[in-house]
């Protein structure tokens, strides 16, 4: 109780007083961020002229034309000329407040030349983000929230970057103009990063542009903005802004690995290898609807489940397509065809399921084409 | 016929049976009223669960139902209704009626009210819970990813549309028919004048609307993909449509709340209103601007840039005929003999907050500052500035103003003072700090928040809960004003009142104007 009034009495005092109490908008890091910022605060202080004015006038009416010091209504109505005037003047500041607005708006569309494309797809609730490389090794990977269950149910303090943390960020070369394609695979989700003043809606079947040229190396977060489920609230943007080089050794890095995964997606793997890589897929995709003992919550008991004791072909569809209608989605798209074998493997053998079937990478690539 | 044809008939026959506008009337307020307490308690719960960052006192999928069925509830249930139920009450008696043109439809469009928001509240004990994709229901999360109380929304939502539908024609019906003779448009109140402009809206807009959610059941039964682009539909054809509907409607909740204010400022400044024919055209202008700027909604769904700079002119132009009316309602003070009652006090309280709401609409307005205040809590503070302290104040104002007339009691004045400086501050301990926190970069309709937002959100619980507090203060007085309120007998309740309703005897006899009255004087002259 004592924290609570404590609190309280700080949110009364503390915008005077911390810094982290941010009442205005970022200008942020990029030129564009900048513009907006400038005719943002330019529109406020006309409002707050047109309001001083106005309200001036409307205050010392409410002071000297009381009825109670005796002040006698005149009864005029009706006047052509101040009507004309407060119709044209507001006009022309609307026409000066347009030009500025124009120019700022065609510059946020200017999406012309990029020299890198980055394909950003909303899922429920997280973002896919997939390098568009002339050749070698596609790069793509999911960027899930980071925060833990314990931190949001409030068992755990919460980290300085609570909800706008992720567990793989997007990572961009600074002083590039980077092009963002937006789209989703579900619902309607929206690409929002303040900092670097880039918001585009994710709309499944349709694909949209922003971009960004962030001069400044820094870490720069977000969230999704558009309202899509029960977990939009956790699904935040992360961007790394990195120096050219530094952005070339990710990528390289980044395609070795993607490399090996497809190396390894030939190759029959062992029991014990299954199972680890398979309990860290449960533990990122499956885990928060059924639970850490398999136990169901939100979704059913994988423990005991008809559906992953049984047919094994039957339960690769579950997973792999969803179940329509229910909180169960696709996770085909999500999961290359190690991390489905792995994750199969460990449904079928954790939590005391133990039917001793094991899946290949193999397998599930025959599933998929058969 | 004998005696008791001029009373009203005995016990609840007289309620379920009612033709007579101002029992229809009574019934809209109090079933608005009730919405009102209903939304507002939805509204607490999203509080208090963000009262502290960190989930404390509901799931994230129950937050999302709340915020739904509290936009819901409010904008359908709680502020169409009440100005219905004014304009039922308050029409008849200014234009000089005796009654509403078609009364048994009116009946009708009331009684259909209350199932249907049973309904709609039913849903949160159904399985998969209540509708949870916001009062805005974007497919596809209302439709292919929505639990299955969706199709009971889609009913109620229908039956809602159609009390507003006839509704309308019944105030269009009333206004063009049953006008006393004498009283031409140009003399009509302009309380009088925004309703029949709003009806007009809402008869346009509501089918709209149907065609919508008749849509979404397409697709959630019948196997169409109307907003489904994997089946050649588009997701974004949803929004148009819906926004298409949306803009208007705010224009709906708002005008009548313009025309109260109109009514109420001259009374308590003792002084003709300013400019009554620039009222009415900036009142027709803003619904004609009303149905050529739905997309500035939708600034960040990838229009083609013509259409972003369409928008973006047409929606501006709005400030004009805004400022228009707020001029006129400060000229109309100006050198007035003012006092400060508490409808006046209401008002007042409207004029400043509506303004500031309507400056950061014109903010929003501009498309590429859009792009950082779109789907923050700058935008949720915008729209409660013009809703709460636009709609709401204003039918707060009409209350404590008419209900002396309505039931011949006088309110108790230092209560009224009251419940307005709590609500004002109240109010603004509230939303002011949303603006704060959507500027910082904080999303709406998420249940848990970075922890830079804790403190203005704690803020803007304390104040939430202050406001919904003040509320029952404002019910408590009254019930009490109806009950044993101080008799008042003269007809003019109070010395600056003109029109018709003020001249038939107080309270107002069940039926008045059964032979019309003389017409004496224009509107907006003393």
């Amino acid at each position: 109780m004592g924290r609570v009034f404590s609190g309280a009495v700080l949110a009364f005092l503390s915008p005077l007083a911390a810094a982290q109490n941010q009442v205005n908008m970022s200008p942020g890091v990029t030129e564009i961020g900048a513009d907006i910022f400038e005719l943002h605060m330019l529109i406020m202080w006309i409002c707050v002229v047109i309001g001083v004015a106005v309200f001036a006038v409307m205050f010392y009416s409410i002071y000297a034309h009381r009825k109670s010091k005796g002040h006698q209504a005149s009864q005029f109505h009706e006047s052509t000329k101040v009507e004309v005037a407060w119709t044209v003047v507001p006009f022309l500041i609307l026409i000066a407040m347009a030009v500025p607005a124009t120019s700022t708006l065609l510059e946020v569309y200017d999406n012309d030349e990029a020299e890198l494309d980055i394909l950003i797809t909303g899922y429920q609730w997280k973002w896919k983000y997939e390098y568009l490389l002339e050749s070698g090794e596609p790069v793509a990977f999911f960027s899930n929230l980071a925060t833990s269950q314990e931190e949001i149910y409030n068992t755990d303090k919460k980290g300085d970057n609570y909800l706008l943390e992720v567990d793989e960020p997007l990572v961009i070369p600074t002083n590039t103009k980077v092009r963002f394609l937006v789209t989703a695979n579900d619902v309607i989700h929206s690409w929002w990063v303040p900092e670097i003043a880039v918001k585009r809606d994710a709309i499944p079947g349709f694909i949209n542009e922003a971009w960004t040229r962030v001069p400044e190396e820094g870490i720069y977060r977000g969230q999704c903005t558009e309202l899509c489920g029960a977990y939009h609230g956790f699904m935040p943007v992360e961007v790394h802004a990195v120096s050219r080089d530094e952005f070339d050794a990710w990528m390289a890095a980044k395609r070795g690995a993607a490399a090996a995964q497809t190396q390894l997606a030939m190759q029959t793997l062992s029991v014990d290898d299954l199972m680890d890589q398979g309990k860290a897929v449960y533990d990122s995709a499956c885990l928060a609807c059924h639970g850490a003992q398999g136990q169901g919550g939100i979704g059913n008991a994988i423990a005991g489940s008809a559906v992953v004791m049984g047919d094994l072909s039957n339960h690769m569809a579950v997973v792999a397509k969803g179940v329509s209608g229910t909180a169960m989605q696709a996770f085909g798209g999500q999961l290359n065809d190690v991390e489905m074998a792995a994750v199969l493997t460990y449904q079928r053998n954790a939590f005391g399921n133990n039917t001793g079937d094991v899946v290949q990478p193999g397998d599930v690539n025959g599933m998929k084409n058969g | 016929m004998g005696e008791h044809h001029h009373g009203p008939a005995q016990g609840i026959s007289r309620w379920l049976f009612t033709t007579n506008h101002k029992d229809i009337g009574t019934m809209y307020l109090w079933f608005s009223f009730a919405m009102f307490l209903l939304g507002g308690f939805f509204a607490m719960v999203i509080r208090a669960e963000l009262f502290q960052p960190g989930m404390q006192l509901v799931e994230p999928g129950f937050f999302n139902q709340m915020t739904t069925l509290h936009g819901l509830v409010m904008v359908f249930g709680a502020i169409m209704p009440s100005f219905v139920g004014l304009a039922n009450w308050l029409i008849p008696m200014m234009i000089g009626a005796p009654d509403m043109a078609l009364p048994r439809m009116n009946n009708w469009s009331f009684w259909i009210l209350p199932p249907a928001f049973l309904m709609l509240a039913s849903t949160l004990f159904m399985e998969g819970g209540a509708p949870a994709f916001g009062w805005t229901f974007y497919a596809p999360l209302s439709t292919t990813y929505a639990a299955p109380s969706v199709t009971f929304f889609i009913f109620a939502i229908h039956i809602l549309g159609v009390s507003s539908i006839m509704g309308s024609i019944n105030i269009i019906a009333t206004v063009m028919n049953m006008r006393a003779p004498g009283m031409t448009y140009m003399k009509m109140p302009l309380f009088v004048w925004t309703w029949l402009i709003t009806a007009f809206l809402l008869v346009a807009v509501m089918p709209v609307l149907a065609g919508a959610v008749t849509m979404m059941l397409m697709d959630i039964h019948f196997g169409t993909s109307f907003f489904s682009a994997a089946g050649g539909g588009d997701p974004v054809l949803f929004q148009h449509i819906f926004w298409f509907f949306g803009h208007p409607e705010v224009y709906i909740i708002i005008l009548p709340a313009f025309g109260v204010v109109s009514q109420i400022i001259p009374a308590f400044s003792r002084k003709p209103l300013f400019g009554y024919a620039s009222m009415v055209y900036a009142t027709a202008s803003i619904a004609f601007l009303s149905f050529i700027v739905w997309a500035h909604h939708m600034y960040t769904v990838g229009m083609p840039i013509a259409g972003e700079l369409f928008f973006m002119y047409a929606t501006m132009l709005i400030a004009v005929p805004t400022g228009v009316k707020v001029f006129n309602w400060i000229s109309t003070m100006w050198r007035g003999a003012l006092s400060f009652e508490t409808p006046m006090l209401f008002c007042i309280g409207f004029l400043i907050l509506f303004t500031l709401g309507g400056f950061t609409g014109l903010m929003l307005s501009i498309a590429p500052a859009d792009f950082q205040y779109h789907d923050t809590y700058f935008v949720v503070a915008h729209f409660h500035y013009v809703m709460v302290a636009g709609a709401v104040f204003s039918m707060t104002a009409a209350v404590y103003y008419w209900l002396p007339k309505w039931c011949g009691r006088m309110y108790n004045e230092a209560m009224g003072k009251t419940h307005f400086w709590i609500s004002f501050i109240g109010f603004n301990i509230t939303f002011f700090p949303q603006h704060f926190v959507g500027l910082a970069g904080m999303p709406r309709r998420i249940p848990d928040y970075a922890l830079q937002f804790a403190d203005f959100n704690m803020m803007s619980s304390i104040g939430a809960f202050i406001y919904g507090a003040s509320q029952l203060l404002f019910l408590y007085n009254v019930i009490a004003t109806v009950l044993a309120g101080k008799p008042v007998s003269d007809e003019k309740v109070w010395d600056g009142a003109e029109g018709l309703e003020w001249t038939v005897p107080t309270p107002a006899p069940y039926h008045t104007f059964e032979e019309p009255p003389a017409v004496p004087k224009p509107a907006g002259t003393i």
